[in-house]
């Protein structure tokens, strides 16, 4: 245990030296200048094991620094140069100077902490260190109020890196109503979040066509097809109205009036316009969009709601009362109250 | 894969001489408390960086610092006096967040909101054409209302609807805060009336009176933990369990289902936790024509008012029929 720590501490040491030597250069340094400058990679070149050894040390160890974000740059200083070296530009590797007010200090930090409960938690937390690294005063105890709380689902990640990456994908997607998963292939252009919930929208190889897709009705893992850079999303694209327009509100032009025993159906009275009380309850005019679904919303009130008009709504009311009643007859129940609704309008 | 924990480190390392120049003479254990790890670990880091600087090693090339008690300052940085860019995840994870907040009707502060983003969007670079949008709806108006009594700390008269027991109900309660999750806007109150914290959806307060008098929530009303979402199915709820054909399928998607069998390709057993049975009986009524009926009857039982059907009731643990 003490050995691995101090292995992992001398290649800490090593990696740190390696980003200031780098930094502090203008020139293109070769792995062998590097080697022979920066303490930890010591070796005798003649020796193939050796340097071998030390060319894996120095891959892992550039591989380390990208994974990182280090922008570590190839090239040569001269054309008499046979071998390519690496140097870092100090602008590529600065933050750049951010001048957050303190009011905008605060909301970044309220920002970053909204990831609390999910999937980029990690990287808010060390987005802030670095611009508090920078010089940024945080205020810890700042509020705004509302708090957002937000939740990805696992696919979010994979599928943002693909947007940026401008990479084509394929994932395994299930609706409710099918019975099996269906692979998909999409190049993604956006990730959007509309009302609570998470949507990939991009084209559809398989489809050819625009399609958008619930991110929590992925199955399994989102992977990548292709290379980076293969396509570019259509510009100025507005991606939530894309979604909206699948899933936007409904126009409520219908009119109709049900009644409504007194002290009952509460939930329907809500969304009364007008409300006329009558000796047998309260005749109750409401609007409605798409019949079907209104009557399956009236439905659910059973009895405490009875249909006057119009009839296209009051039908499909009776068709699902009925049908159910048969259902529970069928099923060997007991009947049950249904209301006035199952028998009127019969005959 | 997560990175190795080297990486953490050497990422936290390079930050660290940045955040120490920025704060000279800043306590040990401040830092410490601030970056998020213990002061030991603070202290090797310190000592390792103490090593490190500009080839040539001598005095004078490498990072140096002073310790003054428990304080600490750089004196020298080696070149490392600025934080590394963003990367894109992290870019990313701040611009989405900022845009959410931005997007998030009723927020206090606007204005701030907006100017942090686009300077954030601004060092991003070429990561500002961020591939996220976000739409969060509700009512701004009555949201920033509630936002305000919130903040006056007063307690607030409602007339809210019970989905649940399809019921209009007249409750005082003591805000304790404002939160919008999974595309809603919830108040969260201790509720005098049911003697318990509970989250009340902003679009079923159908009215609101603020008191004259201060919003005192009890010692034990502690704010809700909402990692594993709002609706939190509890087992003194009854389970109920239907049978439902393909159209009736959406049910598993919006609500957290205990179990689901697919007794055959077209019928699926789903059962979840009610927290009214009334609520049940408007749920399946709703689900429309289709086999979408309960498997198991009718149930009623002393707990539940009025007729009630379609559930195999669970909290007598008995088929009541």
């Amino acid at each position: 245990m003490i050995a691995s720590v101090n292995v992992s501490r001398t290649r800490t040491e090593r990696l740190v030296n390696l980003v200031i030597c780098l930094l502090s250069t203008r020139r293109f340094l070769t792995a062998s200048q590097i080697a022979a400058t920066v303490p930890g990679y010591e070796h005798d070149p003649d020796d193939p094991r050796d340097h071998e050894a030390f060319q894996r040390k120095f891959e892992r160890d550039k591989a380390e620094l990208r994974e990182l974000g280090v922008p570590l740059e190839t090239g040569t200083s001269s054309i008499l140069d046979a071998e390519p070296g690496y140097r870092i530009a100090r602008r590529d590797y600065e933050l750049p100077d951010i001048p957050l007010a303190p009011d905008e200090a605060a909301v970044v930090g309220l920002a970053a902490r909204l990831w609390r409960h999910a999937g980029l938690a990690a990287a808010a937390t060390s987005g802030l260190t670095k611009l508090r690294a920078a010089g940024i005063e945080v205020d810890p105890h700042a509020t705004l109020g509302v708090e957002p709380v937000v939740t990805v689902d696992a696919a979010f990640e994979p599928l943002t890196a693909a947007v940026r990456d401008r990479c084509a994908v394929t994932f395994d997607y299930r609706t409710p109503e099918d019975d099996e998963a269906a692979t998909r292939r999409l190049r993604p252009w956006g990730v959007v979040c509309w009302r609570g919930r998470w949507y990939v929208v991009g084209h559809d190889l398989d489809r050819k066509a625009e399609r958008c897709f619930r991110l929590s009705r992925i199955v399994g893992q989102v992977k990548r097809t292709g290379r980076p850079g293969a396509y570019q999303p259509p510009e100025d694209i507005d991606l939530i109205s894309r979604v909206a327009r699948w899933t936007g509100p409904v126009e409520r032009t219908g009119r109709a009036t049900v009644l409504i025993p007194h002290g009952r159906g509460d939930g329907v009275r809500r969304w009364a316009d007008e409300t006329t009380p009558g000796p047998d309850g309260d005749v109750v005019t409401l609007r409605y969009g798409e019949p079907e679904w209104f009557a399956a919303w009236l439905v659910g009130y059973g009895a405490d709601v009875v249909v006057l008009d119009p009839p296209e709504v009051r039908d499909a009311v009776v068709a699902r009362l009925r049908q159910v009643a048969r259902a529970y007859a069928a099923a060997g129940a007991p009947s049950v109250p249904l209301g006035d609704q199952a028998t009127a309008g019969v005959g | 894969m997560p990175p190795p924990a080297s990486a953490d480190r050497l990422g936290r390392l390079l930050n660290l001489v940045p955040y120490l120049l920025a704060r000279p003479g800043i306590r040990v254990a401040e830092a410490a408390a601030d970056l998020g790890v213990s002061e030991r670990q603070l202290r090797e880091d310190l000592e390792l960086l103490w090593m490190c600087g500009l080839p040539g090693y001598g005095p004078g090339d490498l990072i140096d610092m002073v310790f003054d008690g428990d304080r600490v300052t750089i004196t020298y940085d080696a070149g490392i006096d600025r934080p590394l860019r963003l990367t894109p995840d992290e870019a990313l994870a701040l611009v989405v967040a900022l845009r959410m907040l931005a997007e998030t009707p009723g927020m206090a502060n606007r204005d701030a909101i907006e100017r942090a983003l686009a300077k954030i969007e601004n060092v991003a670079g070429g990561l500002a054409e961020s591939p996220v949008a976000v739409r969060l709806t509700g009512n701004a108006d009555r949201l920033a209302t509630i936002r305000g009594v919130v903040e006056r700390r007063r307690a607030l008269h409602i007339t809210y609807y019970a989905a649940t027991r399809d019921e209009t109900t007249e409750r005082v309660v003591d805000p304790m805060r404002v939160l919008v999750a999974e595309g809603r806007a919830y108040l969260e109150a201790w509720c005098r009336r049911a003697g318990a914290v509970r989250l009340f959806r902003v679009d079923r307060i159908d009215g609101m009176t603020e008191l004259d008098e201060p919003a005192a929530p009890p010692p034990q009303a502690q704010p809700a933990d909402l990692s594993d979402g709002v609706f939190l199915p509890t087992p003194d709820q009854p389970l109920i369990t239907l049978r439902v054909g393909r159209s009736g399928r959406w049910i598993t998607e919006y609500y957290p289902c205990e179990r689901v069998v697919e007794e055959s390709p077209e019928l699926w057993l789903v059962s979840l936790r009610a927290a009214d049975l009334g609520w049940a009986r408007r749920l399946v009524l709703g689900l429309g024509p289709g086999p979408n009926y309960p498997a198991l009857g009718l149930g009623s039982g002393p707990w539940c008012s009025g007729w009630c059907w379609a559930c195999w009731c669970s909290r007598c643990s008995c088929w009541c029929w």
